[in-house]
């Protein structure tokens, strides 16, 4: 299992805003445990899939020249459960950037429905800070790997949805 | 703004950011010791200084920067110290600091450098910045 917690970007607009969407399937291993009998897509891993955006859009505007890293989550609020065969749409603004860091506004949908709520914070890793501790960028979620769902994005989405 | 909206308009901000109790938040209060505040948390805070306050803050403006006290070249410390030189750096760059880096001075190893960071240097520093 690979640690995309995103499927595909619907909207990306640079140093502003994105929207990726989550399709929430039966199959995905997780759900068998939370809860057994009762498949509710976790929390935790909606903040992921919001941070997974966010760190993508943040890395954006700062042109891929450091590690985004999710540092902190300020403020995050729960409206409703989301269960398999729902479509998550992850609405996620950046607020704030900086080469230090920054911070995004993020909403989770499903349909007309909010289900998630909340604020979360990035630092930016410095390239000796992230060597010295032998943090390997090749690895790190938005460098290679997930920035093919970016072109999966653009892909399923020949003419950008506006 | 007077000095006292300002004041209460931090201890909002870090209330929020900080998961704090109005009463935790005291001119005095030292916001990792005393308030629980950790190295991620100043980001978020310069964040939200930034958006309530309408201003923009420079790195290592507001907060010691870590970086003055990364590399031995500097001078700025000798033996986990801050040398005397580091402490006129750091009175050049905070001068919003003055009265804690007056205290720190009296014991300047570099793990105490945190101590600098009050709630009363916060507002002395907007005081400063909205004064134009």
């Amino acid at each position: 299992m690979r640690w995309f917690w995103i499927d595909r970007f619907a909207e990306f607009k640079s140093g502003s805003h994105a929207v990726a969407v989550k399709n929430v399937s039966l199959a995905e291993e997780h759900l068998h445990d939370h809860f057994p009998g009762y498949p509710i897509m976790p929390g935790s891993l909606m903040i992921e899939g919001m941070a997974q955006t966010g760190g993508i859009l943040l890395g954006e505007a700062l042109g891929f020249e450091k590690p985004v890293v999710l540092a902190k989550v300020p403020k995050m609020e729960f409206h409703g459960w989301v269960t398999p065969g729902d479509t998550i749409h992850y609405h996620v603004h950046l607020t704030d950037v900086r080469p230090e860091g920054g911070a995004v506004q993020t909403k989770a949908m499903v349909g007309e429905n909010v289900v998630a709520e909340g604020e979360i914070v990035f630092f930016c890793l410095e390239p000796n800070n992230f060597a010295a501790n032998g943090f390997d960028q090749s690895k790190f979620s938005f460098s290679l790997n997930l920035l093919d769902v970016m072109k999966i994005g653009k892909a399923g989405y020949p003419s950008e949805p506006s | 703004m007077t000095h006292d909206e300002i004041y209460d308009k931090v201890k909002d901000i870090l209330v929020d950011a900080l998961s704090v109790d109005d009463e935790d938040v005291s001119p005095n209060a030292k916001l990792m010791a005393d308030l629980g505040a950790e190295s991620i948390d100043f980001l978020d805070i310069v964040f939200r200084l930034e958006k309530n306050f309408n201003i923009k803050i420079e790195r290592g403006e507001l907060f010691p920067d870590p970086e003055t006290f990364a590399s031995p070249d500097t001078g700025f410390v000798k033996e986990g110290t801050v040398t005397p030189a580091g402490l006129d750096e750091i009175r050049k760059k905070l001068p919003h600091a003055s009265a804690e880096i007056d205290v720190f001075a009296k014991d300047p190893q570099v793990s105490n450098v945190q101590d600098l960071i009050t709630v009363d240097m916060i507002v002395k520093f907007i005081v400063n910045k909205t004064a134009g």
